[in-house]
């Protein structure tokens, strides 16, 4: 075992940059969003968001260099501790949790609360990378695929019953790994298929008309084509589980979501619906955005997000701030350091040399995809409103070091890349 | 196996930033809308109305001025728990005026959920003192302070005129883009004729304000705010007093009193009787007013001084004897015998001269002089002659002002009627026509028609001795101003100045030893002027008309009065023209009786 501290050569210091960067950025923008012209405020005051987000950054560099280090192998060896020890947590939180805005998804430490969740992100990515890095891990085999899935749905059925359904399907990041450690891309197609599917039932209001096309459209395939048994009965196959689909969304839709979540898939589907209710939200975030026009309105000049037009400004609904205050070009900036920083993430992935790293490395590059698609796709009206942070700008602590801790094991696996044997 | 997934993975990525970019570029760049509602979300935008310009009379007396009511605007988006039953207590509205005013407000094109919306307007300043701390209750509920017109006395409604919103259509017409739906507009009189002088500039204020509507201070240091402007004062030449002397002499009447300063053409009043009161057409119940008052079948709307076209009667007879000296078909001399087989007369005159027959009025003197007038012997046809003499003759008259609009500083005046060949052809259908046909307008009767403003200028002419200004209201825009530019000016007739001096001295006859001797003698001031007597339809009474000027040197007043169905010029009108000389030169009358004559006498 070779221990070495210093490996700040090896660090990879474009994603620590990128790191920086977005950190630094969030922090100016939560100090925006609170911002209060009327008020004598310095960004550094304590009663405000952005100078507790100054504390919390401040931490999260000492989990940095903590994480650091800590032996690399250590991850991988207590991934699955660290994974039934999270998901005892999560059990925990329906007894021991306090309620914030609706989620009761804390644990308090002090005045200050954590969430496991938040934790379980990462925990979980270790736990998966695990699995897929062991020693005879077979993708095609169907109980591997199992042992994965049970992997990801368990914290994700427990963080649903805290009712916070927002970061509970961060969990369907995993497939992005699946599929890339060689899962058949027909579970994704199915997915994405079935989102689809789940749309336009809510945009088709009768349901028959949809089955009704299916079955036009499986009459047409079997004339126009080859006549086999086969292909009838898989196509015959194919259109029912269709038809269940639609028929068991409808289902789910009018009695298993709750009425929140019924009325955002609503709100989504159709932007006109209720905008003053469920979707003041995103109309006002839309408002906000829109209103930065092309170079934005400047720092701290921002109306709609400091006078709270749009709800949860410093938090889910940062990137309104800036938006409004930066334009399309402050936007453009946010967007591209994402880009970068996802790619950039992809190709460390790639370059380890054993599975283990490699499938965090993906871990890690689909959670932040994923938060990021969700959360910039919510505030400009291209996703339901669900409650989840935008990676390094939105306010919280938690998620500020769940993120950090993702991303710097992932730096510190890579630092060490040189070091472990090939098992790929 | 897995060869190319790196890829699809990294593709998906960037593409979904691609598609965030380009839907952003849609909404933030292509898209001005969301700039609109975010405005609209902060920006309270306030309008501070400017003040009217106020107006005030020769002697510096207010006689219209500003009086602040309060519309109530709403903003539907702040609304929270309206409690409709209390807002109607309070307002004291029933539910469906209630329902009524949110659908009008709703339909209107402005109308926005984000901005605020006029709801309820012109609530007094009593009313809203009432309602004004209960409008906490009610969020977003916003009053709106601006100013409605406010009168001093009941009086000089037609000259003034009134103020309401401006209509769609003239909103529709409006190229200047000054106004806006709700705004106010000078509908008549003074109010429309100055109406871009007395407007005045809006200003505009811009506030910031939160979610909840609380304001968060000027947007942008309030670099986009404006102050308003308020409008021009205008300084009157109506002395307000004789005004209302003047109305109260026409209370019961229907007819004009008109006065002038000759040296100036400032209107000193302007009568029109029957009238209404200015402050009905203000506030809440302007609507309701309006439409009685237009309904009235008096017609209080008709502003008879400048809109009443009526034959002038023996007056004219005053244009004739000057149109005469000047074509020298006569001279002061001349004396013709009051031959009753052409044309009927009055009073025991047989054989006058041309101030005699003025101051006897007499019919077949001015009968001769027309034709002397008209048939000159240019050419030997007697029809080609007439239409020679009469183009001379209407010349010379319409150089007095008659036959046109004069150009007063009030809408809709009349032309008034001076018959040209022209008018004549058509009216004989192309026959031959000649003096036989026409001689009644030698005596200010057949075609002949003059507006009440005309007759005044009239008597200002010759009290001149010759020239006029322009009658207008408005002697200085803004303290210390000017009047418009056209009121300056001196227009002169087509007589020889020398001339008039015969028609001062006829009418001061009229007055000391003729038909103006009863009613019009005043014991300190030499009174000039005129009876006339216009003939009416049986079994209606003639109109009583009389025209005047005093003193006879340097002329203070100038005047004209016009009394329908009231009979003899030297009664009604004689009496009520006498009495405002008076009231204006002495401050009063020394002749209670003739006031008593005037108020109590019913003339039929």
């Amino acid at each position: 075992m070779s221990r070495e501290v210093d490996i700040s050569g090896k660090l990879d210091w474009v994603s620590v940059l990128l790191y920086a960067l977005m950190v630094g950025l969030g922090w100016l923008n939560i100090f925006a969003a609170v911002y209060d012209e009327t008020a004598n405020q310095s960004i550094f005051d304590m009663s405000l968001n952005s100078g507790r987000q100054l504390m919390f950054i401040a931490a999260a560099v000492l989990i940095i260099f903590a994480i650091i280090i800590v032996d690399m192998r250590f991850y991988e060896t207590f991934a699955y501790i660290f994974y039934a020890i999270i998901l005892v947590a999560l059990l925990l939180i329906p007894f021991i949790g306090k309620e914030v805005g609706g989620n009761k998804s804390w644990i308090g430490v002090g005045s200050f609360g954590v969430q496991p969740s938040e934790f379980a992100k990462f925990i979980t990515a270790l736990a998966v990378a695990r699995t897929i890095g062991s020693v005879g891990f077979r993708m095609d085999s169907v109980r591997n695929q199992g042992i994965l899935f049970v992997l990801i749905l368990a914290p994700l059925a427990l963080i649903i019953l805290q009712k916070d359904f927002g970061t509970a399907i961060v969990f369907l990041s995993f497939l992005v790994v699946f599929y890339r450690e060689g899962m058949s891309p027909f579970i994704l197609i199915v997915g994405i298929s079935m989102a689809a599917l789940a749309i336009l039932t809510l945009i088709v209001k009768n349901q028959w008309y949809l089955h009704g096309i299916i079955g036009v459209a499986l009459v047409l395939l079997i004339i126009f084509g080859k006549r086999n048994f086969k292909r009838i009965a898989s196509l015959t196959f194919g259109a029912l589980l269709l038809i269940l689909t639609i028929e068991s969304f409808d289902y789910v839709i009018n009695n298993v979501l709750p009425e929140r979540h019924k009325k955002r898939l609503e709100a989504l589907v159709n932007p006109n619906f209720d905008p003053m209710g469920i979707n003041w939200n995103v109309t006002q975030s839309k408002i906000a955005i829109g209103s930065g026009g092309f170079a934005g309105k400047g720092f701290l000049k921002g109306t709609q997000t400091k006078f709270d037009f749009v709800p949860e400004q410093s938090t889910d609904f940062i990137f309104c701030t800036i938006g409004e205050e930066h334009g399309w070009m402050g936007s453009l900036v946010v967007v591209a350091l994402f880009i970068v920083f996802l790619q950039r993430i992809v190709f460390i992935a790639e370059r380890q040399k054993n599975r283990f790293a490699r499938a965090y490395g993906y871990s890690v590059a689909s959670i932040f995809f994923f938060h990021f698609a969700v959360n910039i796709g919510m505030t400009i009206g291209l996703f339901p409103v669900i409650g989840i942070p935008l990676p390094f700008f939105s306010y919280g602590g938690s998620a500020l070091w769940s993120f950090t801790v993702l991303l710097f094991i992932l730096l510190k696996l890579d630092a060490h890349r040189s070091q472990v044997l090939q098992r790929i | 196996m897995n060869e190319g997934r790196r890829e699809i993975v990294q593709v998906v990525f960037g593409l979904v930033g691609l598609i965030f970019l380009v839907r952003l570029f849609f909404i933030q760049v292509l898209d001005s809308r969301y700039a609109e509602l975010a405005d609209g979300n902060a920006i309270l935008r306030e309008v501070e109305y400017p003040f009217r310009g106020l107006i005030y009379d020769r002697n510096n007396k207010l006689i219209v001025y500003n009086t602040p009511e309060y519309d109530i605007q709403v903003v539907m988006k702040e609304v929270k728990n309206f409690d409709s039953a209390r807002f109607c207590t309070v307002f004291g509205l029933t539910r469906e005026e209630l329902r009524m005013r949110f659908r009008e407000m709703k339909i209107r094109k402005e109308y926005s959920q984000f901005k605020p919306t006029r709801l309820l307007n012109q609530l007094s300043n009593i009313d809203f003192a009432r309602i004004q701390d209960y409008l906490d209750e009610f969020p977003g509920f916003y009053a709106q302070a601006r100013t409605t017109r406010a009168y001093q006395s009941p009086s000089l409604a037609n000259a003034l005129g009134y103020v309401s919103e401006i209509s769609k259509e003239n909103l529709a017409r409006d190229a200047s883009g000054i106004y806006r739906q709700g705004d106010y507009v000078g509908q008549s009189g003074i109010e429309a004729f100055y109406e871009e002088q007395l407007r005045g500039k809006r200003g505009v204020r811009f506030k910031l304000r939160n979610v909840k509507g609380i304001e968060k201070g000027s947007f942008k240091n309030g670099e986009y705010d404006t102050l308003s402007t308020p409008g021009a004062n205008l300084y009157t030449g109506i002395d307000i007093d004789l005004q209302q002397y003047g109305e109260f002499l026409m209370k019961g009447k229907a007819g004009s009193i008109v006065a002038i300063e000759p040296a100036t053409g400032e209107i000193l009043s302007l009568v029109s009787g029957p009238s209404y009161d200015p402050a009905l057409l203000t506030g809440r119940n302007y609507s309701s007013n309006f439409k009685l008052i237009s309904n009235d079948s008096l017609k209080p709307l008709f502003n008879r001084p400048l809109m009443a076209q009526y034959r002038p009667g023996s007056i004219f007879k005053i244009a004739q004897a000057m149109t005469a000296l000047q074509e020298k078909v006569i001279t002061p001399d001349t004396r013709i015998k009051c031959d009753r087989s052409v044309i009927n007369c009055h009073g025991a005159h047989t054989n006058e001269d041309l101030r005699g027959a003025i101051a006897n009025s007499c019919n077949p003197y001015f009968h001769n002089v027309l034709r002397r007038m008209l048939n000159q012997g240019v050419v030997n046809d007697p029809f080609g002659d007439t239409r020679i003499g009469l183009e001379e003759w209407n010349k010379h008259i319409t150089s007095f002002g008659f036959g046109k609009r004069l150009g007063i500083d009030l809408p809709n005046e009349k032309d008034g009627l001076i018959p040209t060949p022209a008018y004549y052809d058509r009216a004989y259908r192309n026959r031959p026509w000649k003096f036989s046909n026409i001689y009644s307008i030698a005596i200010g009767e057949g075609e002949n028609l003059v507006v009440p403003i005309q007759m005044a200028n009239f008597a200002a002419t010759i009290a001149n001795r010759g020239f006029y200004y322009t009658p207008h209201l408005v002697k200085a825009i803004g303290e210390d101003g000017k009047p418009l530019p056209q009121y300056s000016e001196r227009h002169y007739t087509s007589i020889d100045t020398s001339y008039f001096i015969v028609a001062v001295d006829a009418m001061e006859k009229v007055v000391r030893e003729g038909t103006g001797q009863y009613r019009a003698k005043l014991a300190d001031i030499v009174v000039c002027g005129k009876t006339g007597t216009v003939q009416n339809a049986p079994p209606l009474f003639d109109h009583s008309v009389f025209i005047a000027f005093a003193p006879r040197d340097n002329p203070k007043i100038a005047i004209s009065v016009y009394v329908e169905d009231a009979g003899q010029g030297a009664r009604a009108a004689a009496s009520i023209a006498s009495l405002m000389i008076e009231k204006y030169l002495l401050g009063g009358t020394k002749r209670p009786h003739i006031e008593q004559y005037v108020l109590n006498n019913k003339f039929e």
